[in-house]
């Protein structure tokens, strides 16, 4: 790394390498049964540097081409975009725990034995329930070197559940899930199997909706599929940058219910979204960006909040190898005091949303989202009275968060990447055939 | 420098006497290019170089992988994945026997993307970029450009070694148009196989893009509910895809009693004017090849003949299980992942009538065009337009804001009930499939009419 760094000096005013090294294990479970347990071996070396006052960009697989990779940062350098920032010359960083020893001994033949443990559960309680299912397992070295002095590098450690069960009956096809993902390994998984038997109890029988404005809840998951996609967008530095977020201009103001709050958290120990800093080398902070109801913050990486004039958030992430750019580390929405069952015995006629299928292929930037109720429940009386088929909801965030009937307490992580209660609305447009 | 194909000789050796059932392995060195825009500014351009394999072992039905950057010690890494493969496998290898292949595929070039220097791809990309951003009450632009060329090698345990290279270009046009807090886009994609000319020319539709946000801005939403809905041949291509084509991936069937139920061979689909084919022996699209990844030869298949479901796509495994013939449909995004069944180019094939007939009986009803993405769920799909019209009285009328299409596959199938004339393919997907996104892939169709269709709106 060194070597490069002192290489790519030479050739440009400021430089910066990334590596990152991961061994991911994932055991994969297809129609019930184990059938696939993979080792993917993974090293990339990136190379940002300024020359001339713009940003060349490079990455290879290759430790034996450094040539090449400093040719190539520097023929893009000549048409890059003027670089506004300045590296970070820190070599110390806050102490966030993303690293747990336990999951590097976590054998392949106990992964496979959680996995069927999920399976022969959810089975014993519906027998004609199909699961795919795979646990998987990640150990990550990050690192970063720049020309300023920076300096930075961690070991990270994630482990990650997931299981779909499919119910066919006829061409009516039901599809119940859950994913699990930490820093540690999962010691039990009683906690998903608890989470999808719940999802089949509820999907029982069958019920339909009116088409009419009805009042909602959106549990976490749905919460997930309706809300996360616009809100990440919203809160994007760079779509504020260019104008094209409704909220831009908004700063300070109140655009949400007031009992609703929003940060961005990359601080939360043994989180797999956590880390003790960026992929640019600045130091990790959680950034309000909902504060009960007003608009807060938005989250930046080094270049976009140079051009902002601010500073960043410490939310430069690369994606695929890609350029660090301005993308969310952590969701956390913070939890409400009405109980979901609350919020059931509240609603008349309405809907349950667990999971939205399509919901963000509109226009995400307006706030709109539409979608096919994949899983979600009829309320009737304040009971859940069974599952919604041939349903889709459609609405825009900024008017339905505006008012909100309700924030729940049932605050879970949805995957890696949201941490969310339950949200009811009191009105929301549905159409069902 | 290590190269591949002095590597692959040493591989090769290193698949034999392992006493696995089957073990192939594939070697890939390639360069990636991209550039990308938001609004006036050039936001980042990038070069990456990638070189990498991976080897697949299966014994007794159970499959081992293992992907590598590091081009040393593969004698271990064919160890490791056949160890895994042990561990899974309790039952019966079976794959459906393909005759070993030696050969390398010359590519077909249309312009070479890798000639086109940076300073002329950055020319055409501006010239794009001021269209856009220009256009009044244009707030921002997006654009996406990336190309790639991949040299990959295919080796297996029977003897195959297959060589093959192919160029990808895709580019995809946003335009974002603002106005009192409202925010409104529109875009399109495109893409070819082996030809920079596919991203060449398109300054007037940069302009119609721009156009097409603006008014969007002012246009009403659509009241939710069933309508007649005219699908024009890029969301009719989506559709294919999205709402049957993945139905149609045997890895979705092979070993689920009931869905093999639902999609039994010779069953009613549709009405007998709808042909629905999967082929990756077309040149120039996105989707073709001329071998798959496991080393199987590419082939034209009928999904839906005539209304009748006719065949699926297969890799080896699935082809064998389901007693079927292989298909050439098993396909990687890179060397990370094991090939899976994938679509290549999937259309619907053209019939008689013309759009004006098409819509001159409908008197109320949606013209929806163009695409924000799409999903499925099997039974039930969902896809966006990115441009809708309502139609009243057998005429196009007044433009809607972005309109979602759900229904059941099924149900749907049955009720597309005029087929055009006028096939046409759109380049510019990925498909997304078991965490393997974006695969080149391409679908077409011509204009097609579906009664009862569910709109989304408020």
């Amino acid at each position: 790394m060194e070597e490069i760094l002192s290489r790519a000096s030479k050739v440009a005013e400021e430089a910066e390498v990334f590596t990152v090294s991961s061994v991911e294990t994932p055991v994969e479970f297809e129609t019930n049964r184990l059938k696939h347990i993979q080792t993917k071996q993974s090293s990339t070396i990136a190379l940002r540097i300024v020359k001339d006052g713009r940003i060349g960009y490079a990455t290879t697989t290759r430790v034996d081409d450094i040539e090449s990779l400093i040719a190539n940062a520097a023929a893009t350098a000549e048409f890059g975009t003027a670089a506004r920032f300045t590296l970070p010359s820190l070599t110390s960083y806050p102490n966030i725990k993303v690293f747990d020893p336990d999951v590097e001994k976590e054998t392949t033949e106990q992964m496979a034995e959680l996995g069927q443990t999920m399976i022969d559960s959810l089975i014993k309680h519906t027998p004609e329930l199909t699961c795919e299912a795979m646990v998987t397992r990640i150990i990550a070295d990050v690192s970063i070197i720049n020309s300023r002095g920076g300096q930075a590098s961690y070991k990270q450690s994630a482990f990650s559940a997931f299981i779909e069960g499919q119910l066919i009956r006829d061409t009516d096809m039901l599809f119940v899930g859950e994913h699990w993902s930490s820093c540690h390994p999962l010691s039990e998984p009683g906690g998903i199997i608890e989470e999808v038997l719940r999802q089949l109890e509820w999907a029982q029988e069958q019920a339909s909706v009116p088409t009419k404005s009805l009042p909602v809840i959106f549990t976490p998951h749905g919460v997930a599929s309706a809300f996360a996609g616009p809100m990440v967008a919203a809160f994007s530095g760079k779509t504020v940058l260019d104008g094209a977020s409704p909220i831009g201009n908004k700063l300070g103001k109140m655009v949400f219910d007031k009992r609703l709050s929003l940060r961005d958290d990359p601080t939360i120990d043994y989180r797999p979204g956590s880390g003790l800093c960026d992929d640019e080398a600045v130091p990790s902070e959680a950034t309000p960006l909902i504060t009960e109801g007003t608009v807060s913050n938005f989250y930046y990486d080094l270049q976009t909040a140079a051009l902002a004039k601010t500073r960043s958030t410490g939310n430069g992430h690369r994606s695929q190898g890609g350029q660090p750019s301005p993308s969310p580390s952590a969701f956390v929405v913070t939890p409400g005091d009405t109980t979901f069952d609350d919020m059931v015995h509240d609603i008349k006629e309405g809907l349950v949303v667990e999971q939205l299928m399509g919901a963000t292929q509109g226009n995400i930037l307006g706030g709109d989202f539409s979608g096919n109720v994949l899983l979600g429940y009829k309320v009737e009386g304040g009971q859940i009275v069974g599952r919604v088929k041939d349903t889709m909801v459609a609405g825009n965030i900024y008017e339905l968060l505006k008012q909100v009937a309700a924030i729940g307490s049932d605050t879970r992580w949805v995957g890696s990447f949201l941490s969310t209660p339950s949200i009811y609305c009191p009105a929301v447009s549905v159409a069902s055939k | 420098m290590v190269d591949i194909n002095t590597v692959s000789h040493e591989l090769a050796e290193a698949l034999k006497g392992q006493g696995a059932d089957y073990i192939e392995a594939h070697l890939s060195e390639g360069e990636t290019s991209h550039i990308t825009y938001r609004g006036r500014q050039l936001e980042a351009i990038g070069r990456s170089t990638a070189t990498g394999g991976n080897v697949r072992a299966l014994v007794k039905g159970g499959w081992g992988f293992v992907s590598f950057n590091d081009l040393s010690e593969l004698g271990k890494k064919v160890a490791l994945a056949v160890k895994q493969a042990r561990s899974v496998g309790k039952e019966e290898s079976q794959l459906a026997p393909v005759e070993p292949a030696v050969e390398t595929v010359p590519s077909t070039i249309g312009e070479d993307p890798t000639n086109v220097s940076l300073a002329e791809k950055k020319q055409l990309l501006d010239e794009y970029n001021d269209i856009i951003c220009r256009y009044p009450k244009i707030q921002t632009s997006m654009i996406n450009y990336s190309d790639s060329q991949r040299k990959t090698i295919f080796l297996n345990s029977a003897g195959s070694h297959i060589e093959q290279e192919r160029r990808d270009v895709a580019l995809r046009l946003s335009a974002v148009a603002t106005s009192n807090g409202e925010v409104q886009q529109a875009g399109i994609s495109v893409g070819g196989l082996n030809d920079f000319g596919a991203v060449r020319g398109l300054h007037s539709r940069a302009e119609q893009l721009a156009r097409q946000a603006v008014d969007l801005l002012s246009a009403p939403h659509v009241k939710g509910g069933e309508y007649t809905v005219v699908l024009d041949p890029i969301l009719a291509g989506v559709f294919t895809h999205e709402a049957f084509g993945h139905l149609s991936e045997a890895d979705f069937v092979y070993e689920n009693e009931q869905l093999r139920q639902i999609m039994t061979l010779g069953k009613t689909f549709g009405e007998p004017n709808l042909n629905i084919v999967d082929t990756a022996t077309l040149p120039g699209l996105r989707g073709s090849y001329k071998y798959d990844d496991e080393g199987v030869l590419a082939a034209k298949t009928y999904l839906i003949r005539e209304g009748k479901l006719v065949g699926r796509l297969h890799s080896r495994e699935t082809a064998a299980k389901m007693k079927e013939a292989p298909t050439g449909n098993a396909r990687a995004i890179s060397y990370r992942f094991p090939p899976i069944v994938r679509m290549t180019n999937t259309y619907i094939e053209p019939r008689s009538t013309s759009f004006e007939d098409m819509i001159s009986e409908i008197k109320e009803g949606v013209y929806a065009k163009n695409w924000y993405g799409g999903v499925t769920s099997m039974e039930m799909f969902t896809f966006s337009a990115g441009e809708a019209y309502m139609i009243r009285d057998g005429k196009v009328a007044e433009l809607l804001r972005p309109v979602v299409l759900t229904g059941n596959v099924f149900k749907t199938l049955k009720n597309i009930d005029a087929i055009g004339n006028d096939l046409d393919m759109n380049q510019g997907g990925g498909c997304g499939k078991g965490g393997q996104s974006p695969l080149p892939c391409s679908n077409g169709s011509p204009h097609i009419r579906i009664r009862n269709c569910l709109v989304g709106g408020r």
